[in-house]
Parts: structure tokens; C-alpha cells; sequence
């Protein structure tokens, strides 16, 4: 074998190892070669085009297409037009770092909207605080965060969570709780707020049951099974299901099979939308609750035109909205605003005009940035329809702020987040001290 | 001894490869520190970083290059001894955070804050020495293989059986870390690192260290292949690989020299993974997940089996063209992964050094298209 | 005699609704005053609006308040005035029962809540307790039983008094007992005997009744502590059975996930990475047989997998054919390049299915005769579950007998024996390699069918297997049919007794490894192949 292999170096030819030396060196300088064009304004969209993700962030990708061709419709922002730049991270988290790296150093970005799980927010804010650029994350989380670069216009878990088990326990009487979610950290967050929430309430711990299953979990006879038991000991139970994306499908529909009607026990959602009631028979899941900012079904006239729009651009009358959707267009629409009023797209300059800009919201309210880069949103309680929409039952009668740090933990009760008066993120209002030295 | 060593496994074009990739670790970091921003010829950091990562990938190519290229060992969990290690260093990085976390706890990293851990798992002691973290980084993943090759050598779980269980093996563990009850921070994993031994992970001079030592760490890698190859040692994995039970018939206890090199590979991605993790800036159990080391199979085939140069240009390459098609067609990325795989196993048995070098002589099985299921 | 009965039915009925509503005793006029309730779309007005109609002994009473439950009343909040759409189409007005041609422009259904739908529930409930329909009977009975309001207690016991179903009289003497075991001024002695019914019981809900029992008599409540005790014993016993059956669905789903990859593995030898993909295949062609189906003959919805399971028999199997000329033929004896290109297929065909349908779920509906469950003891079986057990057996047994008794079978079983042996005796090797690789897809395909009845159909429907599927025919053993079928049936029951113990991770954790461990006992599987052809 040695020599074998010797054989093989030898008889290489120079003349090729120098080509493809000089090929692998042309793939580099196209890839270093920052497109330099001044007259545009750079977005970039980093959200999963295949891969486990891609089911839920390729709408994403679509809406703020739509939303750039239209403001360039408008004249784009500050006289220059707008280029949208898509990469692909895949689903892969490491990859979502270097594609943000790519966006920021390689194709100069002003602004990036993007990512969907927990994991992929995490996996590039280093990138973006080192860099010093901004994210508009627009997926509802489990809170416990709040980053100069980082703008979240989903809802935290004061902004879904709370209002649905509230909802729940004044007009449905209910007094035993099943949390149920998939085995990440935002079930597991958003559970232990709302344990903490509910023991508050006077809750006893035995009608509390918590449960945990992996991602992309698709047998469920025996958990929906358990809930059946918990729910048959006399007092009224409900589900509260942080279940993600690909498993809900499965678990509605053995909740369906199993005769677990929502005048039984209902189960409120807060990682179902319309998006994934489309992939559902939803005639054995009517009256299922969800908690969202935001349902297709609102009948406003800024949500009608947005519809409308969404269903030209994809030339898909079938396309649903979603709530993820309406974040990234207040999320935008924001960071036009922003730009705009400071007159440039430097970082620094938007990221401080941004806090105390107010755009209205789809749902005909108006949505505020706040000091700790969270929005005011309302709150809605939708019941599932047999037609895949949602009927909304219930309202917060006014728009909740977001809250970075909840309330509800011992770790985290103390500290706000203030990114105009006291610049840090992590603020101890106890200690009047900014936590972590480098924020 | 070790001259000899050297004379014998570095023949011209291992010395070129070596003197090939010494320079790029010398030349690209120089090149980012010292030339301004902006000039033709600087690197810069956001492609340091990429090649960072790309030559961490090229550890673990080389890592299963020796076993399937020499051994006719084909893991697929490969990169559960890769994600160990990374891991393991993780670990070390999440501790040098101190009480710069998010909840200023000056001992246990933000998730176990939020999770409410009283204080530290056992597991978790000892990692903010570095000397600990990195010998951890050696131990863990070769204490896996050991326990986990001891079993399955022994007996006799071989080809694609053995595929199969390593498959089964990283995917167990993949759920396993996905776990929050675990205490390695589930889905999220580890991230947010601040300092490594003191740098800050985020510089580019240490960027520019690491990856001058992830070049060092080919480098080292290797040599160690090639003087196991080139060794008595390694003619007798050729055997093992050709024909285990004649190798056995012969006398010799194939389980052993297997058990060797299996170990070692392990260790060498556990390696690459821990280089790896202060380079990308997260470690999260998807890097368990079966289809990573599928992907990471198929550099080495690309590449070429059984050439050690031809297994890193094999990760390097792909990878490149990875982060090359994920920006510029995004829809197209998975079909020409996919073409690849298939164009590959079907026309370039050998990989690049088939092709470059002369009509490549793949690893023979014994007895082609007879045998069910071997 | 018959108007007679009738009008104590029904002064029944209404007496029940006069204790059970909260609102004022029905006046003049109240009827209307609530049909127009109807009209505010406020959910309190519409509460009080079903209490007031319910009341009323109008007899339009009952349409309204069953077409509010099936979303067939719709109001005009300009006019207030309120419509019944009948389910034969036809339309009129709810306050005076007149037709009307068409629904006015802005008039939108009355909307429900949880709540609502509850009262709208108990409303027809109560009716239903003396339906001509025994069915209807016991399930009111049931829910009485759960309610176990006092004041229904004169309507059971007459509706007691005069049942002659067996079941519904069972029903009603529970709802019964549940209503005395509530109410205070009951001698011991019936207590007792409403303890013994409740025990006979013996369910969950049972159960429930007994444990939720206080301020009572030292006798009952130690009737009560031993009829609880026995319950818990023999609800463990059925706790197992449930396990086992929940087993045994999930078992029949990895088979038939991976029965095709068996005979391509076991019979070939090679390894189909793809295989999860013609399973994916098969839930898209579902998917479009529904979709065709919804969209021109909506009337055969219930056979579409009747024409789903040949079609997708047909794609799988056509794509595995094509896949097994072009590509894996070239690749024999190289098991492990099989397994690389395979796995490129699979890629290619995700992003294939994901450009063509869209990354995300699409909707394929189950069949009316697969919706639903019925009890069996204490446990609940789906029909879905069920029917893909019968289906999962009889793809067993028509795919054993086909290699026993058919031609095709015969050469199959040699080439797997002895593939030299087998060209020599001039049976065309590289064609069989091709049929059988077909019918492992096309297997696969079928699969796919089912699948789509339980899981999502999106382009990752196939990831979500293929390892499971793996791990079956390993640690069933390769080339051996019925070792795939212990393999799954062992590893689904196991999962299933372990989940509850150790949780859904962890037990599919110890599954792995001891899947792991097993193969270091026996490398080649539960049933290894005997012969030759083993050592390689």
C-alpha cells in the first residue's frame, strides 16, 4: 500500500495540481467578493429551505419577498431599492452561524430577518453582537433574553402563554392542568412559568402533570392515553400543549381518534397555526384552543389587504397567514420606519431609533418597540374551525407589552431589560447592577 | 525509532501534502493579521473561520479514512466521537463563562439557571481546567470506542451490521443530549462562549491560532495515519479489511488490530471535534445526528477511500461547495448533494485521487456479487 | 296511550330543563326575546338565548338547538332576526319556522365557545335520555353518570323503570347509583348497593366517583376504600392489556415500515437508504388520490385508499425498479456504496417531493371506517390502529405465500440461497434483482399509505423510519421474513411497557442499546440465515 500510494503522488501531474490550485483560488475570490453596488439596500433572509425546518420557515422566506417587492413598489427606503438575499442554512445550527457571518461580512446586509427554533437564534448571536448587526426574530419563544442586535417581534411567553391559561381558567372553569411539550427549551420554559403561574393561583401540585416527548414524536396512544386518565378524575382538565411542529399532527390526531372531544378536555396550542392545521383533518379537532398575536381569520381592513397580497404574490389562494408571518411584517415595517427617521442604515444609529417606533399591526392595533426589543401585541384565544381557521373567542381588552424576563422565575424576576436608559439587557432592578460584563 | 517512522511514512507526496497544508495554516492567519482589511490578498476573518471548520471536518474525514479506507471498518456514527469531543471542550468553554452568563451565576452556565439546578451535576466538575477539558476530550470519545468496539469485535459484528449499530449508537445518544434532563442544555446545547485559556473566542487572533491548529491537527493526524498504515500494523489491517477470516486463519486476532485503530480514530474525531466547537461557536446534539455522519462518510468517498490526501481534499471540498451552493441556489443544494453521492458510488470509486492519480484499484471485496448482505 | 307517554316524555323533558337552566321560568314571549339573543353574536346573550329557547316548549326549540350545534344557525345582526339552514338546504326563519328563499347578505352563523357548546351538549343530552335511539340512551346515561346531578335523578329512574336494552339499563342504574352516592338523606343501605353497581363498573370514571366521595357513613366510605382498592387491581391488569395492544399497533407499524426493506436487505443485500423515501412516496400518492377524489367524486372519499394502495404500489414500486437499473445494479457486492447511494437517492427524492408539493404537511383525511374507537374491557381501540394491524398481517401473509407458491417466490428464495447457484440453473438473476427490489419499494409504497393515516405526510415522512426500520430487521435477522415480524412485534411491545416506566426518550434509549447488546449476542439477528452463504 505505501508504495502504491507513493506510485500515485508521483505520477501527478504538476501541471494539474497547479489547475486545480488555481480553481480552488478563483472559488475564493468569488467568494470574498463583496458585491460593492451602492445604489441598493442588502436584506438578508435566513431562514431553512430544507431540512426538518424548512416545513415551517419557507413561508418565512416568501412573506418577506413579498414584503420587499413591495416596498420597492413604494421606492424602496432612502431613495435606493431593496435586494433581498436568501441563503440556506439548512437546519443545520452551525451553519446558521456561518451563513449569518456570510450575510454580514460577505454581502454587507444592512438588516437580517430570520431564524425559527430557539437553537438557530442562539447559534447566531454571537455572530451578530461580534459583528454588530440586527436580527428580527419573529417566532413566539420562551422569553429569558434580550440582546442589543437582536429585535424580537414574536411573542414571549407573557404575550401567549399567561393570557391562554387565564383564558382557561375563567371561562372554562378549569382546575386541573396537563402541560405537554416537546423535550427543547421553550416547552420547558414556557412549562415552568406557567407551573409557578398556576401554583401561584392555588393549584395544587397534584393536578398539575408535566410531560415531555421528543421532536418529531409520532406515537401517541399512550401519552394521549395518560391524559385521558389525569382528565377522568372528576375535575375539569385542559391540555396545554407546547408540542413542536411535526409531532402535532400525529398527537391530534389519536386526541381525535381516542374521542377526546374539546368540551371534554380541551387543549389550548401555542405552536399551532393555520400553516399546521392545514396538514389536519380539523372536523375532530373543533373547539381545540390556540393562543396567538394574530389568526388569518381577524377581519380588519390592513389584514384583508394583506391576505390579498400574500395571495397574489404566490399566485396560491390556499396559502394560509400565519402568526410568525405578521412579526416579520411589523418587524419590517419598523426597521423601515427606523431607517428612514435616522436617515441611514448604519447599525448603531437603527438600532437606537428603533426602541419607541410604533407601526400598526395587522390585527388593527399598534405595535410599539419597546426599551427591551419586544413588542406590545395583543393576545387572541381561536377555536379551531372545521374549515382549518380559527374563531377567535376571546381578547386581551388592550395590547400586552413583551416581557425579556419573566416574571414568574426565581432566577429571573428581578431583571428587566433596557436598552435606551440603563443599555444592558440583563438588568438586576434589585441590585442596580447590569449582569454579565460584556452586555 | 521515530526517525525511522517519519522516513517511512513520508515519501514525496505526503511531504508535499504536509508542506501543502503547513503553509495555508502559516500564510492565511499571517495574511488576515498583518495585511490591512481591504487588501487583494488578506483573508478574511468570516473565510478563516470557514476554513477553520472545514479543517476540522478534515480531521474527522481523515479519522474515518483510516478505518473504512484501511480497515473496512464504515462507521456512521462517526460523528458521535466528533460531538463528544466537541462536547467536552464545550464544556470547558461554557465554565471559562463565569458570571458573564446572561444571570451573572458565577458557577452554573444560564440553562441550568433557568432550569433550576441547585448547583453543579457531578459531571460537570473539573471542566474549568483546560488540562481536565482536554484530556476529557481524548478519554471520552476513546472510552466509548473501547467499550463499544471491545463488544462488538469480539464478536465478530461486522460490515454493515456494524453500520448499522453505530448508526443505532449515535442516535441513541442523540436523544440522549436532546434531553434537558441530562445537563448538557438539551436542544440548545452549549454556546455563547466567551474565552478560551484566557483569548476571547471572538478575535481574530485567536481565531487566527486556531486555526493555524486545526491545520497543526491534519498535520499530526496525519502522520499518525500514515505511520500506522505504513507500518506492519497497518498491512495487517489491509488484511483485515480484504479478508477478515483469513487474516484470522493466519493467526493473527483481527479484533485487536481492529479494536487499535477504531480507538484511535475515535480519539482523532474527538479531536477535530474540540477544535471544532471554539471555531463555530455552538455544540448541540444535531451534530449526533446519523445523517452528519453519513454526509461525513461521503467526503472520504469523494475524496478518495483509502488515500489520506484524498480524505481531507474530500471534506474540504464538499464542505466548499456546501457553503458555496446554500447561498447561491439554496433549492439546489440537497439534489446536488444527493447527485454527488450517487455519481461518486457510481463512477469514481476511487474519488479525486482515482482520478488525478492512475485508474483508481478500489478495496476489493472478496468475493464480489455473491454474498447476501456482505 | 301513545299521546299519553308522549306527553309525560316530554313534561319530563321540561322539567329537567326547568332545574338544569339558570334562567327565570319560561314567560310569554321569552321564546322570541331569545331567538333574537341569538343575533348579538355575544357569547353570555347566546348562552342565555339557548336557556331561553330551550325553555320555552316551543317546538321549534329543538331545530334551533341542534342546528346551532352543527353550525347551521346563522343571524343578521342588522335585523336581528335568526335562520335555521336545514340540513336539506332548505332555509327558514327560527322564529316563526316560515321558509325564506336566501340567507340575507351579512347574515354570519352564531358562533360557540367551549363553554356554549357544553350547555348546547347538555340541552340535547337531556332529550336524548329517552331517544328511541339505545345508543343515544346510553351514551346520556353516561353523561349523567358524570354529572350525577341530583336533579336528574326522577328522569333516570324513570327512564330506568321502563328500558328494556340491556346495556341502557346497566347505564341508567349507574347514573343512578353515581346520582345516590351524591345526594345526602340516602339510607346506608341503598349507598351499599349504589357502591356494588359502581364497582361493577370499574372504570377510570368509577374510579373517579369513588375517590371524589365524602362526608359519609363509616360503613360506606370502607365499602368505598375496598370497592376502590379492587378497581386500582384490576385496572392494572387492563393497564398491561393496553400496553400490550398499543404494542402491537406499534409493532404493526414498524413492520410494515419495514417488511420491504427486509426483503431488499435480506433477499439482495442491499441497503436502501431510500426506502423511507418510497414510503414517503406512497403518503404523497395518497395524498393526491385524495385530492383528486375531493375535488371530482367526493362521494368515494371512503374507498380513496382502496385505489391508494395498488397506485402506490405501482409509483414505489415503478421509482425502485428505475432506481435499482440505473444505479444499484452497477453496485452489487458493495454493500456499503449501495448504502452512500442510496442515501444520495434519498435526498434527491425529498427535495424532489419537497419542490413539487412544498415543504409543508398536506392533508390526507381518514376515511369515515377508519375515524373513531370503540371500548373493548377497559381499554379504547382505534379503528385506525386496528385496521393497520389487520392491513400490516395480511401484507405479511400474501408476501410469504408469494414467495412460497409463486414462481417469482421460488427464484427469489434461490438467488438468496445461492446466487451462482441460482444464474447457473438459468434463472435470471439481474431480472429478479429488479422485480424483487420493486416489490421491496413497492411494499414500501403501501406502507406509505397507511402511514399517512397516523403521521404527517411531509418530505421527512421517510427520515422518521428509516432507522427504526433498520434496527427491526437487524434484530430480527436478514433474510428471514418471520424474524422481521417477531423483531417488530418484540421491539414494539418493549418500547411500549417501557414508555410508561421510563418515559418516551428514555425508553426508546434503552432500546437502542439493548438492541445494541443483542447484536453482540447474536451478530446476525434474532433468526440468523443457516448456510453457506453466511460467512463472508
Amino acid at each position: 500500500m505505501p508504495t502504491l500510494f507513493a506510485h500515485k503522488i508521483a505520477t501527478l501531474n504538476r501541471r494539474r495540481w497547479l489547475a486545480a490550485a488555481a480553481g480552488l483560488a478563483l472559488g475564493l475570490a468569488g467568494l470574498s467578493n463583496a458585491n460593492a453596488a451602492d445604489d441598493t439596500i442588502k436584506i438578508g433572509i435566513l431562514h431553512s429551505l430544507s431540512g426538518t425546518m424548512a416545513i415551517s420557515e419557507t413561508t418565512l422566506k416568501d412573506v418577506m419577498l413579498m414584503l420587499i417587492d413591495e416596498q420597492n413598489k413604494k421606492g424602496g427606503v432612502l431613495g435606493k431599492k431593496l435586494e433581498a438575499v436568501v441563503v440556506d442554512p439548512a437546519s443545520n445550527w452551525p451553519l446558521f452561524a456561518e451563513k449569518a457571518r456570510e450575510l454580514i461580512t460577505k454581502d454587507k446586509v444592512a438588516v437580517v430577518f430570520g431564524c425559527w427554533t430557539s437553537v438557530s437564534r442562539k447559534s447566531v448571536l454571537p455572530v451578530f453582537k461580534e459583528l454588530n448587526s440586527i436580527l428580527f426574530y419573529p417566532v413566539q419563544y420562551e422569553g429569558e433574553e434580550s440582546e442589543r442586535n437582536v429585535f424580537y417581534t414574536g411573542a414571549a411567553p407573557n404575550q401567549q402563554a399567561i393570557p391562554a391559561v387565564d383564558y382557561l381558567m375563567k371561562e372554562e372553569k378549569v382546575k386541573r392542568w396537563v402541560l405537554e411539550g416537546t423535550d427543547y427549551v421553550y416547552p420547558r420554559t414556557t412549562n415552568k412559568i406557567l407551573e409557578a403561574y398556576l401554583k401561584s393561583k392555588g393549584v395544587a401540585p397534584a393536578d398539575i402533570m408535566i410531560n415531555y416527548t421528543p421532536f418529531g414524536f409520532s406515537d401517541w396512544q399512550t401519552e394521549v392515553s395518560k391524559i385521558k386518565t389525569f382528565g377522568s378524575a372528576g375535575k375539569k382538565t385542559a391540555v396545554v400543549s407546547t408540542i413542536n411542529g411535526d409531532a402535532n399532527v400525529p398527537f391530534y390526531k389519536e386526541l381525535g381518534n381516542q374521542g377526546i372531544k374539546a368540551t371534554d378536555i380541551p387543549v389550548v396550542a401555542f405552536s399551532v397555526g393555520e400553516e399546521e392545521l392545514a396538514g389536519i383533518d380539523t372536523k375532530p379537532l373543533v373547539g381545540h384552543l390556540a393562543a396567538w398575536n394574530y389568526f388569518e381569520s381577524i377581519k380588519t381592513p390592513a389584514n384583508e389587504k394583506f391576505i390579498k397580497e400574500w395571495h397574489a404574490f404566490t399566485k396560491n389562494d390556499k396559502r394560509t397567514t400565519n402568526d410568525p408571518m405578521e412579526a416579520h411584517y411589523i418587524g419590517f415595517n419598523m426597521w423601515v420606519k427606523a431607517v428612514e427617521k435616522v436617515k441611514s442604515t448604519d447599525p448603531d444609529k437603527v438600532i437606537d431609533a428603533l426602541p419607541g417606533i410604533e407601526t400598526p399591526n395587522l390585527t388593527g392595533g399598534i405595535a410599539k418597540m419597546l426599551p427591551n426589543h419586544h413588542i406590545t401585541k395583543p393576545v387572541y384565544i381561536g377555536e379551531i374551525k372545521a374549515n382549518g381557521q380559527f374563531d377567535v373567542v376571546w381578547k386581551t381588552p388592550g395590547l400586552v407589552p413583551g416581557d425579556a424576563w419573566s416574571k414568574e422565575l426565581e432566577g429571573s424576576k428581578d431583571l428587566i431589560g433596557d436598552w435606551v436608559g440603563k443599555k444592558c439587557g440583563n438588568f438586576n432592578v434589585k441590585t442596580n447592577k447590569c449582569l454579565g460584563s460584556d452586555s | 525509532m521515530m526517525p525511522h517512522i517519519l522516513t517511512r511514512s513520508l515519501d514525496r507526496g505526503a511531504t508535499l501534502f504536509v508542506i501543502v497544508v503547513a503553509a495555508f495554516g502559516i500564510l492565511i492567519p499571517l495574511s488576515n493579521l498583518l495585511l490591512p482589511s481591504g487588501s487583494a490578498f488578506q483573508v478574511p476573518t468570516y473565510l478563516m473561520a470557514l476554513f477553520g471548520k472545514y479543517a476540522c471536518y478534515a480531521v474527522l474525514a481523515l479519522s474515518i479514512d483510516l478505518i473504512w479506507g484501511y480497515c473496512g471498518i464504515l462507521s456512521l456514527g462517526h460523528g458521535a466521537f466528533f460531538a463528544l469531543g466537541g462536547y467536552a471542550m464545550g464544556m470547558y468553554l461554557m465554565r471559562q463563562i463565569g458570571s458573564r452568563g446572561v444571570y451573572g451565576n458565577p458557577i452554573l452556565p444560564d440553562f441550568m439557571v433557568f432550569l433550576n439546578y441547585p448547583k453543579l451535576p457531578w459531571y460537570w466538575h473539573g471542566f474549568d481546567m483546560f488540562w481536565f477539558a482536554a484530556l476529557m476530550v481524548i478519554v471520552v470519545p476513546g472510552l466509548l470506542a473501547f467499550c463499544f468496539g471491545w463488544l462488538a469485535f469480539r464478536s465478530r459484528v461486522t460490515g454493515v451490521y456494524l453500520s448499522i449499530i453505530t448508526q443505532a449508537m449515535t442516535y441513541a445518544l442523540l436523544l440522549a443530549f436532546f434531553r434537558n434532563d441530562f445537563g448538557f442544555g438539551g436542544n440548545n446545547g452549549l454556546t455563547d462562549f466567551k474565552d478560551i485559556l484566557g483569548f476571547n473566542v471572538q478575535a481574530d487572533g485567536t481565531r487566527a491560532a486556531l486555526f493555524a491548529l486545526s491545520c497543526l491537527a491534519i498535520i499530526v493526524a496525519f502522520l499518525i495515519c500514515r505511520a500506522v498504515v505504513t507500518s506492519k500494523l497497518g498491512k495487517v489491517l489491509i488484511a483485515v479489511r480484504d479478508t477478515e477470516s483469513r487474516t484470522r486463519f493466519l493467526g493473527y486476532r483481527p479484533e485487536r488490530y481492529k479494536l487499535f485503530v477504531w480507538v484511535l480514530s475515535a480519539v482523532m474525531a474527538g479531536i477535530g471535534g474540540a477544535l471544532y466547537v471554539p471555531q463555530v461557536g455552538i455544540i448541540n446534539p444535531g451534530e449526533f445526528s446519523p445523517a452528519n455522519s453519513i454526509e461525513s462518510v461521503i467526503w472520504v468517498a469523494v475524496g478518495g477511500r483509502g488515500t489520506l490526501v484524498g480524505a481531507v481534499l474530500g471534506a474540504v471540498l464538499v464542505n466548499f461547495g456546501k457553503t458555496v451552493f446554500t447561498g447561491a441556489l439554496p433549492e439546489l443544494w440537497l439534489f446536488a448533494l444527493g447527485a454527488l453521492f450517487i455519481l461518486v458510488t457510481l463512477l469514481l470509486p476511487g474519488g479525486i485521487m482515482g482520478l488525478i492519480g492512475r485508474p483508481a484499484r478500489r478495496p476489493k471485496n472478496v468475493t464480489p456479487a455473491a454474498e447476501p448482505a456482505e | 296511550m301513545a299521546a299519553n307517554a308522549f306527553d309525560r316524555i316530554r313534561s319530563i323533558v321540561l322539567s329537567v330543563f326547568l332545574t338544569v337552566a339558570l334562567t327565570v321560568p319560561a314567560l310569554a314571549g321569552a321564546f322570541e326575546d331569545g331567538v333574537a339573543k341569538f343575533a348579538n353574536d355575544d357569547f353570555p346573550d347566546t348562552e342565555e338565548a339557548i336557556g331561553l329557547v330551550a325553555n320555552s316548549g316551543n317546538p321549534l326549540a329543538f331545530p334551533i338547538i341542534s342546528a346551532l350545534q352543527d353550525d347551521r344557525l346563522s343571524a343578521d345582526p342588522d335585523t336581528k332576526k335568526v335562520y335555521i339552514t336545514r340540513q336539506d338546504g332548505k332555509i327558514i326563519d327560527a322564529a316563526t319556522g316560515a321558509p325564506v328563499d336566501k340567507l340575507p347578505d351579512n347574515a354570519a352563523s352564531v358562533r360557540l365557545n367551549n363553554r356554549l357548546r357544553r350547555s348546547v351538549e347538555a340541552a340535547l343530552g337531556s332529550l336524548t335520555l329517552l331517544s328511541p335511539d339505545p345508543a343515544k340512551r346510553i351514551a346520556a346515561a353516561r353523561s349523567v353518570f358524570k354529572s350525577h346531578e341530583e336533579s336528574a335523578l326522577p328522569v333516570v329512574e324513570g327512564a330506568l323503570a321502563k328500558e328494556t336494552n340491556k346495556a341502557a339499563k346497566d347505564a341508567f342504574a349507574e347514573a343512578r347509583a353515581a346520582i345516590l352516592l351524591n345526594t345526602s338523606g340516602i339510607s346506608d343501605a341503598d349507598k351499599l348497593d349504589a357502591i356494588a353497581t359502581v364497582k361493577a363498573r370499574g372504570d377510570q370514571e368509577a374510579l373517579a366517583l369513588l375517590t371524589d366521595l365524602s362526608d359519609q357513613s363509616p360503613l360506606v366510605t370502607k365499602a368505598a376504600a375496598s370497592a376502590i382498592s379492587s378497581i386500582q387491581s384490576r385496572l392494572a391488569v387492563w393497564s398491561a392489556v393496553q400496553n400490550a395492544w398499543y404494542g402491537l399497533s406499534l409493532g404493526s407499524v414498524l413492520l410494515l415500515a419495514a417488511i420491504g426493506l427486509a426483503i431488499t436487505f435480506g433477499v439482495m443485500g442491499v441497503i436502501n437508504m431510500a426506502h423511507g423515501e418510497m414510503v414517503m412516496l406512497g403518503a404523497y400518492t395518497t395524498f393526491v388520490v385524495q385530492d383528486v377524489i375531493r375535488t371530482n367524486l367526493p362521494g368515494l372519499f371512503d374507498y380513496s385508499l382502496f385505489i391508494a394502495v395498488p397506485l402506490a404500489f405501482l409509483v414505489a414500486g415503478a421509482i425502485g425498479v428505475l432506481i435499482e437499473r440505473t444505479i444499484i445494479r452497477f453496485l452489487y457486492g458493495r454493500p456499503l456504496e449501495t448504502l452512500l447511494a442510496t442515501w444520495g437517492i434519498s435526498l434527491v427524492l425529498q427535495q424532489a417531493v419537497r419542490t413539487a408539493f412544498g415543504p409543508t404537511n398536506r392533508e390526507v383525511g381518514n376515511p369515515s371506517w377508519m375515524s373513531g374507537a370503540f371500548e373493548l374491557g377497559q381499554i379504547t381501540i382505534t379503528y385506525n390502529r386496528l385496521w393497520i394491524l389487520c392491513f400490516t398481517l395480511a401484507v405479511f401473509a400474501i408476501l410469504l405465500a408469494m414467495l412460497r407458491y409463486t414462481a417469482l417466490g421460488l427464484e427469489m428464495r434461490a438467488v438468496t440461497q445461492n446466487r451462482r447457484m441460482a444464474a447457473s440453473m438459468g434463472i435470471a438473476t439481474s431480472r429478479v434483482d429488479a422485480l424483487t427490489f420493486g416489490l421491496g419499494s413497492g411494499i414500501a409504497g403501501i406502507a406509505g399509505v397507511a402511514l399517512s393515516q397516523i403521521d404527517n405526510v411531509s418530505p421527512n415522512l421517510g427520515q422518521s423510519y428509516i432507522i427504526d426500520s433498520f434496527m427491526v430487521v437487524v434484530f430480527g435477522g436478514v433474510g428471514n421474513l418471520w424474524g422481521t415480524l417477531v423483531g417488530a412485534f418484540t421491539l414494539g411491545i418493549a418500547n411500549k411497557f417501557l414508555e410508561p416506566v421510563a418515559g418516551a426518550v428514555l425508553g426508546k434509549i434503552a432500546i437502542l442499546v439493548l438492541i445494541i447488546l443483542f447484536i453482540q449476542k447474536r451478530p446476525r439477528g434474532l433468526f440468523a440465515l443457516k448456510g453457506r452463504a453466511v460467512e463472508a
